[in-house]
C-alpha cells in the first residue's frame, strides 16, 4: 500500500543507470571519439569532426536506440510470459515466436538451395529478412491463438508453443544438413542475432510496434497481479481470463516478434531480466515489474552491446553470446547471494 | 462416462450461517462447492443466486456477491501478507488496481478480525499453512461478499489449527452476517461449530442442523458400518474394535 513512494529511489537510480549507460554505449566503439564530442552530439552542440557525428547519428545513436527498445521489449515479454503461465523458465519465446522466425529466416537463406526455383525470393538482404523472419514469427503466433481459443489450460499452451518450437527447429536443421556452406553461414550469422542493423524508419516502426505492445502491458497489469494467485482465484475476483489471456499473448507477440524481425533471436535477456528485477526489488506486484523490467532490459542490452563491439577495435562479437556470458553469472550470483528463488 | 454421484441436492443457507458439506471421499463435495462458486462448469440443472441465474452474473457482479478459498496452492508466495489481501479488492479497484480509501479501510477490517496485525508485512513463503489459511480466508472477507465458500479449509492442519480456522468461520459468519459454506471431513468439529451441514451420501443427502441430524441418525449411514459407529450421545465416530 505504501509501494509508491518506497520505490521511488531505486527506479531514481535505475534511471541514472540508464543514462550512464546509454552515453557509455554512444561514446564507445570502433571509433575512438572523445566524451565532449559525444556530448555535443547528444546535446546538438557544434562538433569538431564531421565524420565524428556521422558515425554517432546515424551508427551509434540507432544502435543505442535500438538496444534499449530490444532489451525492454525482450525482458517485458519475458515477464508476460512467465506470470501467465506461472512458470519461471518461461520466457518471450514459449510461444514459438523465435522458432518461427528462424524458420522464416532459414526459408529465406537455406531454402533456395533446397527447393531451386519454388523459393527464389531473389535478394536477401536485412529488408527481406525481417520481412521473412516477422512472417515466421507471425505465422507461428497465430496458430498458437487459434489454438489458444480451444485449448482452456494454459499449461497445455505452453506445452504447444514448445512443440511448435521443436517441429520449426528441426525442419531449420533439416534445411541446415542440404544447404551449402555459404548459406549456412548466412544463417547462422542472422541467428546470432544484431542491434546494429536498423535505420531511423526501421527504428520508428520498432518504436512504434513495442509502444503498443507497452500499452497492452499496462492494461494487463491488474490481471497479472490477480494471476498471482493462481487463474481459479484471478476468475473469482472478476477477472476476463479469456481477454486478458489475449492480451497478454498478443502483446508478448508483438514485443517478441517485431524485435526477432529486426535484430534476430536474442536470448537470454527475456528470461533472466524479470529474475533480475525480481530479485532487486524483492516483489511480485506488476505495477513495480513493469516498468523496472523495462528499464532493466534496455541497461542489461545497452552493456551487453558495448562489450560486444569491443571498443577500440575493429571486431564485432555476436549480441546473442555477449548477453548469456554476462547475464548469466548475474543470475546465478543474484540466486546464491539471496538463497532464495523470487517468484 | 458421467458418474452420478449426487442427484436432487436441495438445501439453503441463511444469512448469518456458517454450514458445511460432509461426506466420503469423491461423493462430490469440493464438485459441489466449486460448481456453486463458478470455478468449474455445472454439468447440468440451474443454478440461482439472489433470484438470478448463476450463469447470467457479469465476472465483476459475482466477485462482489461471491468469493472462494480454494485447496490450490498460491502460484507466487512472495506476496506480502498485506499485498494478497489487498488483491481481494480487486473487483472494486479501478484499471491498474489503485486501493481507495474504502480498499484500505476494508483491508484493515480484515485483518482486524482475522487478528493478522502482527503478520502482515510477513512474506507468505515465510508462514505456517495454519496461518497461510488464515491470510486466504481475509482475503475472502476484504472481497466483501455475502457469501464465502471454502474448500477443505482445515486439510493439512493439526486438531488446534482446524479448531481455530473453524472457529474463526464461525464468528465471522454470525458477526458479519455473511453466509459461508464449506467442505470438510472434520465431521464431529462440524456438528459442534456449525448452523447447518448437508450430508451427501451415495443414496441421498441430509441437510439440517446438527442436533436435528443425529436425531435422525443421518450420520450413522455416512461411513460402512464395520469399521466406523456414530455415537450419538458424544457425537462422535468410535472405531469398531
Amino acid at each position: 500500500m505504501e509501494s509508491n513512494t518506497k520505490y521511488r529511489i531505486p527506479f531514481l537510480l535505475l534511471f541514472i543507470t540508464l543514462l550512464l549507460c546509454f552515453v557509455m554505449n554512444i561514446s564507445l566503439g570502433s571509433v575512438s571519439i572523445p566524451l565532449k564530442e559525444t556530448f555535443s552530439a547528444i546535446f546538438g552542440g557544434e562538433l569538431s569532426n564531421d565524420s565524428s557525428k556521422y558515425i554517432i547519428w546515424n551508427y551509434r545513436f540507432p544502435k543505442a536506440f535500438t538496444a534499449i527498445l530490444v532489451g525492454s521489449g525482450l525482458a517485458l515479454s519475458g515477464l508476460l510470459m512467465q506470470t501467465l503461465f506461472r512458470n519461471p523458465l518461461a520466457g518471450p519465446f514459449v510461444l514459438g515466436i523465435s522458432s518461427g522466425a528462424s524458420l522464416g529466416a532459414a526459408l529465406l537463406i537455406m531454402g533456395a538451395t533446397l527447393f531451386s526455383g519454388i523459393f527464389s525470393f531473389g535478394i536477401i538482404n536485412d529488408i527481406s529478412l525481417a520481412i521473412a523472419s516477422s512472417m515466421g514469427s507471425f505465422l507461428v503466433l497465430l496458430i498458437v491463438v487459434v489454438v489458444a481459443l480451444r485449448i482452456k489450460d494454459t499449461m497445455a499452451l505452453l506445452i504447444i508453443g514448445l512443440m511448435f518450437g521443436s517441429i520449426t527447429a528441426a525442419i531449420v536443421s533439416v534445411l541446415s544438413y542440404f544447404t551449402d556452406a555459404e548459406k549456412l553461414q548466412q544463417y547462422i550469422y542472422w541467428s546470432f542475432g544484431s542491434v546494429g542493423n536498423l535505420s531511423w524508419h526501421q527504428l520508428l516502426l520498432l518504436t512504434i510496434i513495442m509502444l503498443i505492445g507497452v500499452v497492452l502491458s499496462i492494461i494487463a497489469i491488474k490481471p497479472l497481479n490477480s494471476l498471482l494467485l493462481g487463474e481459479n482465484y484471478a476468475r473469482s475476483m472478476g477477472v476476463n481470463l479469456k481477454k486478458s489471456r489475449y492480451i497478454i499473448i498478443i502483446a508478448t507477440g508483438l514485443l517478441a516478434g517485431a524485435i526477432t524481425a529486426y535484430a534476430g533471436p536474442i536470448a537470454f535477456i527475456g528470461l533472466a531480466v524479470p529474475h533480475l528485477t525480481r530479485q532487486i526489488f524483492n516483489t511480485t506486484d506488476h505495477k513495480v515489474l513493469v516498468p523496472a523490467v523495462l528499464v532493466y532490459g534496455a541497461i542489461l542490452m545497452l552493456i551487453c552491446d558495448t562489450i560486444a563491439q569491443l571498443p577500440t577495435s575493429a571486431n564485432v562479437l555476436p549480441i546473442n553470446a555477449i548477453t548469456s556470458i554476462v547475464g548469466a553469472p548475474v543470475v546465478i550470483w543474484l540466486l546464491v547471494r539471496k538463497k532464495k528463488m523470487i517468484f | 462416462m458421467v458418474t452420478t454421484v449426487a442427484t436432487g441436492l436441495n438445501f439453503s443457507l441463511q444469512k448469518g450461517e456458517l454450514g458445511a458439506i460432509v461426506g466420503v471421499n469423491g461423493i462430490g463435495k469440493s464438485t459441489l462447492l466449486r460448481t456453486l462458486g463458478k470455478v468449474q462448469r455445472k454439468l447440468s440443472g440451474t443454478i440461482s443466486l439472489n433470484d438470478k441465474r448463476l450463469k447470467n452474473y457479469a465476472a465483476l457482479e459475482l466477485a462482489s456477491t461471491l468469493s472462494i478459498v480454494l485447496t490450490e496452492p498460491l502460484v507466487s508466495k512472495n506476496l506480502t501478507v498485506q499485498e494478497l489481501i489487498a488483491l481481494g479488492r480487486q473487483p472494486y479497484t479501478n484499471w491498474i488496481g489503485k486501493l481507495s480509501k474504502k480498499d484500505i479501510s476494508k483491508i484493515q477490517e480484515a485483518i482486524a478480525l482475522i487478528d493478522l496485525e502482527g503478520l502482515k508485512t510477513k512474506k507468505c513463503y515465510e508462514l505456517s499453512d495454519g496461518q497461510l489459511q488464515r491470510v486466504m480466508i481475509a482475503r475472502a472477507l476484504a472481497q466483501d461478499t455475502s457469501i464465502i465458500l471454502l474448500d477443505e479449509p482445515t486439510s493439512h492442519l493439526d486438531l488446534h489449527h482446524k479448531v481455530q480456522i473453524l472457529k474463526l468461520l464461525k464468528r465471522i459468519a454470525h458477526r458479519t452476517q455473511k453466509t459461508i459454506l464449506f467442505t470438510s471431513h472434520e465431521i464431529e468439529m462440524a456438528i459442534q461449530l456449525c448452523d447447518k451441514i448437508l450430508i451427501m451420501n451415495k443414496d441421498g443427502h441430509e441437510f439440517g442442523e446438527p442436533s436435528k441430524l443425529i436425531k435422525k441418525q443421518s450420520f450413522e449411514s455416512l461411513f460402512p458400518s464395520d469399521i466406523l459407529k456414530f455415537d450419538a450421545k458424544t457425537a462422535s465416530f468410535k472405531i469398531i474394535k
